[in-house]
């Protein structure tokens, strides 16, 4: 008698269904990005949450603040990124208090790789942490599925991102200013959403510097021009 | 010359070992049905006083890579007819280049004055559907066939089982869950038809074309009204006959969206700013 496969085993033993949802469970079918400019990090991302093809909600706010300058952008299970971003959250407040000085963004990104690691296999999350702080400037760390953690320039998640390899690549500049910084985040989300169905509504952004975290709003029906509030 | 079938289109047996013809009998039956691969998603129709107006956005999706965005899924069929269609492109490409157009062909070509109005042309396409269900080979669609019949408007959906029902609202795919209730408002049975204007169900249709687009992930801003209405014509004799009128709208923008009030939206739970 064969057994049957447990989890989101699939029937050939060895390979996973990383994108299973439980049942009810809501996605965060997505666009986001991060990506460092000559004074700081903008994150970037759209609004839609969907259950199946059904837009659960269309303003979702997906870029979540762990710390005053220490922000993630959320893709996958809507549930799981809640639940992990409140954990940091809590772990970079403790951390404030013992150490009596704010959190780098490393020790963020490492917090959220320790929780994705060592639950990879309950978890369906895909993040990017990016944050400001004085020493280091703005940092952009990448962390997929698996739980790897990748430090880099710029970084692209979520269902939408596969549709703008190809944009990020060409426009992609070292040192760009906030100005062209902003304008490629938007170019590419709006390229994404555009293609992927599961990406849409507003374009929300976080703009890190040492000024602190600004935000800002692009608008469907506007083309997603427009000064971003 | 090698007078053997078998030997033909492949490598010999003497040099390459014998061949292993095993995959030509096939242990599994015959299978048809299929999934649907490029598929449009919702149609939205509604009866009023005169007509009947439909719509339905111009996207092709991909699963979900919205992949063609300046399809047309509301096709003309003679000259009394709308057929919207939802499910998979190939399948209402089909429907029309290969069922439809010759139909109307052969129907035009016996010059008989007669011409196939909206409940022949449903009456067709329910059997059609209904024989490939049957021999598990759907046509993976849900039609909406709108248009003037008998001295009234028509409208009435038919689907991939087969399955076939005429209300004054209909809708397809997702708008069946979020733009029939809209619908049925303004029209909540056929008695209230006659007291629906043009304006009114353009705009209920307007509507429901918005709500989809804030709640359907496979949907597109970008969308075809068509109304059809009937008119009394002068002919050069002076009688009066009936015509029907078939209006386009292509390439409509949804307007009047609201998305301003997202950015007082932050966070999730308890995050401020």
């Amino acid at each position: 008698m064969e057994s049957k496969p447990t989890g989101n085993l699939s029937i050939d033993g060895i390979h996973v269904d990383m994108e299973h949802l439980k049942k009810g469970e809501v996605n965060l079918g997505t666009s986001i990005m991060a990506a460092l400019f000559d004074g700081g990090v903008i994150l970037g991302a759209d609004s839609r949450t969907t259950t199946g093809a059904y837009i659960a909600n269309r303003i979702t706010d997906k870029l979540t603040q762990v710390h005053d300058t220490i922000w993630c952008c959320r893709s996958g299970s809507a549930a799981d990124t809640q639940a992990i971003a409140d954990i940091v959250h809590y772990y970079l407040q403790l951390y404030n208090v013992q150490n009596h000085e704010p959190p780098t963004t490393e020790v963020a990104a490492s917090i959220f790789q320790e929780l994705c690691y060592s639950n990879k296999d309950q978890l369906s999350a895909g993040l990017i942490i990016a944050g400001y702080d004085a020493r280091h400037k703005g940092e952009v760390y990448s962390i997929p599925l698996g739980g790897s953690l990748h430090k880099q320039r710029y970084a692209i998640g979520g269902s939408g991102s596969t549709y703008i390899y190809g944009y990020c690549d060409a426009n992609w500049k070292e040192n760009m200013t906030e100005g062209e910084c902003i304008e490629f985040v938007k170019g590419a989300l709006a390229e994404a959403v555009k293609w992927d169905g599961s990406s849409g509504g507003v374009i929300r952004m976080v703009v890190l510097t040492e000024r602190g975290a600004e935000r800002k709003i692009f608008f469907p029906d506007e083309d997603y021009k427009g000064n971003g509030q | 010359m090698n007078h053997f079938p078998e030997a033909w289109g492949r490598p010999r047996n003497d040099v390459y070992g014998v061949y292993d013809a095993s995959h030509l009998q096939s242990s599994m039956p015959n299978q048809h049905t299929q999934s649907p691969i490029v598929t449009g998603t919702s149609v939205v129709a509604l009866k009023f006083n005169g007509g009947v107006v439909i719509a339905a956005d111009n996207l092709a999706s991909y699963g979900s890579l919205a992949r063609f965005t300046d399809i047309e899924r509301l096709k003309q069929v003679g000259t009394h007819t709308i057929v919207g269609a939802g499910g998979d492109i190939s399948d209402m490409q089909y429907l029309h280049e290969k069922l439809l157009d010759p139909l109307i062909i052969k129907e035009e070509y016996q010059n008989d004055g007669h011409h196939l109005r909206a409940s022949h042309i449903y009456r067709y396409l329910s059997k059609v559907l209904y024989h490939r269900r049957s021999k598990f080979n759907p046509l993976w669609n849900t039609l909406l066939v709108a248009g003037w019949d008998d001295g009234k408007p028509f409208l009435a959906s038919a689907d991939l089982l087969g399955t076939t029902f005429s209300a004054p609202a209909l809708s397809t795919g997702y708008g069946a869950q979020l733009a029939v209730p809209l619908l049925r408002r303004i029209c909540p049975d056929e008695a209230a038809v006659e007291n629906i204007t043009r304006e009114q169900a353009v705009a209920a249709v307007e509507e429901c074309m918005k709500v989809l687009f804030y709640r359907d992930a496979r949907s597109l801003s970008k969308y075809s009204l068509a109304i059809i209405t009937r008119e009394d014509v002068e002919s050069a004799e002076g009688e009066t006959k009936e015509r029907v009128n078939i209006e386009w709208k292509k390439d409509i923008e949804l307007q009047n969206q609201s998305w301003k009030f997202a950015e007082g939206i932050r966070g999730y739970g308890a995050q401020v700013v």
